[in-house]
């Protein structure tokens, strides 16, 4: 079929039925990705649809700039294929951030081209666009400062008196600014301008006193925040495709994020505002007593070796120290010995909902060993051992007893149950929360100081020898 | 822009109110192993904002616009290529595991 045969009115069809294909082809992809037997099919479903929708476009009657346009998609795409393709597994929460903030960033470009080009806009296309552009810019800068506080760029949190009204004052300047160019009162580049920095400005500030042990419910909430930016530019488009794929991840990435939040046991306004979840200080409990006694590899590889059940439970300083490869070795020598081994994992555990999935399946543990926390809770008073491997504020069991903790409430996995508890353990000090975990102070919990992996490689060998 | 469907109004509040069902419906069924590929999935689903990318650069007039519209473009296929990538060697290791799984584990 020769297309420029076509009419503008046929080609507009033609774009608007491929649209359609491809909201059908992204609600199918999310749809297959959502259980274990098809989600690889999943994300090939959705990718078809993304191909279909571009190519598509390329048809938009009175289109221009395509030596701009070519060279900006080969380029973009160019160089996210390649990080995508070499970022180690562990890293892939702050790359999601940041190809998340990317997408931000294009929804509030669009919304800086339309305000640019001053066209008069109704009202309410007026107002979705400039919201959107809020939302995409903050999206934008707010997943920027994500991944660089999980890339280990940025690693103070700043706090001060008064930044929560700091806050507000920028974001009510930017709501402001927006209002008058939603309202039509000004095009001028100017005040276009001031809009886009106070946006960009208000994610930064917003996401910085945000902790590090926060940042997967952030990252999911600018999931969510970008999802909604494309809809909303899609409407000024009048494109259905932004639209539907927008609202259904905005939708999606809501739900998500308040998922995981449930599972801290928090409010999403808490995580957003309360400034905790971070490095900083240590708080102080009246609970933790005793000390933390050290034990010998040699003695753990004994203890599993002739145990009758295990139960491991990993957490970031797993992922920190790529040890999921040795874990899954050290666990088959038990296995093969007759041990029933268990891997608990905790919602939360790691850096994003899933996360401690994602690395056990990387090193080939199948599925039925892996339970969550509901699966296992009651299980840890018949397990010999739990091997706690860089876990920390998930198994705390203040969580249960003592009201002052802050994490008070949370669901935790009760390690502290099992007949011998062993923590494998970089130093002393507190965990990600800096909560002091008294887990480690109990009689039956054993510490085994070292880095992940070496230590786990010693325990290889000692269940070896026994 | 000339459209030929227009999506105003009350059609407009239609489209969303049922895609925002849908995607709550997707994901509400999801199991906790498979939250991080679908945050990343969705990620990727986003990055539809290609599309209106392109169109926004297509249709720019001045230096300005052409700039932005590329930075948008660019910031868009990055968006949709790597989603796309780290969602893939996600769910790649899944098939993996699921080939071993048993029938009617979980």
């Amino acid at each position: 079929m020769d297309i420029s045969a076509l009419g503008a009115d046929g080609r507009q069809w033609l774009i608007q039925i491929s649209y359609l294909v491809t909201a059908f082809l992204f609600i199918m992809g999310l749809k297959r990705m959502s259980s274990p037997v098809t989600a690889r099919s999943g994300i090939v479903w959705a990718g078809a649809g993304m191909l279909v929708a571009t190519l598509f476009t390329f048809l938009y009657p009175g289109m221009g700039n395509f030596e701009w346009i070519l060279p900006a998609i080969i380029l973009g795409t160019a160089l996210a294929w390649i990080s995508g393709k070499r970022v180690a597994m562990t890293d892939m929460p702050q790359m999601i951030a940041l190809y998340n903030g990317f997408g931000g960033g294009a929804a509030a470009a669009i919304a800086a081209v339309e305000l640019y080009r001053g066209e008069t806009m109704t009202l309410t296309m007026g107002s979705l666009g400039v919201i959107g552009g809020l939302i995409g810019a903050v999206s934008f800068s707010g997943s920027l400062v994500a991944f660089g506080k999980l890339q280990g760029l940025i690693k103070k949190s700043w706090r001060f008196g008064g930044q929560q009204l700091l806050n507000v004052a920028i974001l009510l300047a930017a709501l402001f600014v927006g209002a008058l160019l939603a309202s039509g009162f000004t095009h001028d580049v100017f005040h276009v301008t001031l809009f886009f920095v106070l946006a960009l400005v208000f994610g930064v500030t917003m996401t910085l006193p945000i902790g590090g042990a926060d940042m997967p419910v952030v990252i999911s909430m600018y999931n969510a925040f970008t999802g909604l930016a494309v809809a909303f530019e899609g409407f000024v488009m009048q494109n259905a495709a932004m639209i539907i794929a927008g609202t259904v991840v905005g939708s999606a990435g809501t739900l998500l994020t308040q998922l995981m939040a449930r599972a801290m046991n928090r409010s999403l306004g808490n995580v957003l505002f309360s400034g905790f979840g971070d490095t900083g200080g240590a708080v102080t409990s009246g609970t933790v007593s005793g000390s933390m006694k050290p034990i010998e590899a040699a003695d753990v590889g004994v203890m599993m070796a002739f145990a009758q059940k295990v139960i491991v439970v990993p957490g970031y300083g797993m992922a920190v120290a790529q040890a999921q490869h040795k874990v899954w070795e050290l666990c088959q020598l038990l296995i093969d010995r007759g041990v029933k081994v268990r891997f608990a994992i905790h919602p939360v555990a790691g850096r994003m909902p899933g996360h401690m999935n994602v690395l056990l399946a990387e090193a080939g543990v199948p599925y039925d060993l892996i339970a969550d926390l509901d699966e296992i809770n009651a299980e840890f008073e018949t397990a010999d051992v739990a091997l706690i491997i860089g876990a920390n504020d998930v198994v705390n069991p203040v969580a249960r007893n003592d009201k002052s903790s802050p994490i008070y409430g949370m669901p935790i996995l009760n390690a502290d149950k099992a007949k011998n508890v062993i923590v494998i353990k970089r130093g002393q000090g507190a965990g990600f929360s800096g909560i002091e975990n008294a887990l480690f102070y109990l009689d039956n919990t054993r510490m085994l100081y070292g880095d992940g992996q070496a230590a786990v490689s010693q325990l290889i060998q000692a269940v070896k020898a026994a | 822009m000339t459209a030929i469907v227009a999506i105003t109004g009350i059609v407009a509040l239609y489209i969303f109110m049922l895609a925002a069902f849908t995607g709550y419906e997707v994901i509400a069924k999801v199991p906790v192993i498979l939250h991080t590929p679908l945050m990343s999935g969705s990620n990727f689903v986003h990055g539809i904002v290609l599309v209106g990318a392109m169109v926004a650069l297509g249709n720019a007039q001045t230096t300005l616009e052409k700039v932005i519209g590329a930075i948008g473009v660019f910031m868009a296929a990055g968006n949709a290529a790597g989603g796309y990538v780290v969602t893939e060697r996600m769910l790649e290791m899944f098939k993996s595991s699921g080939a071993r799984r048993k029938p009617g584990g979980h």
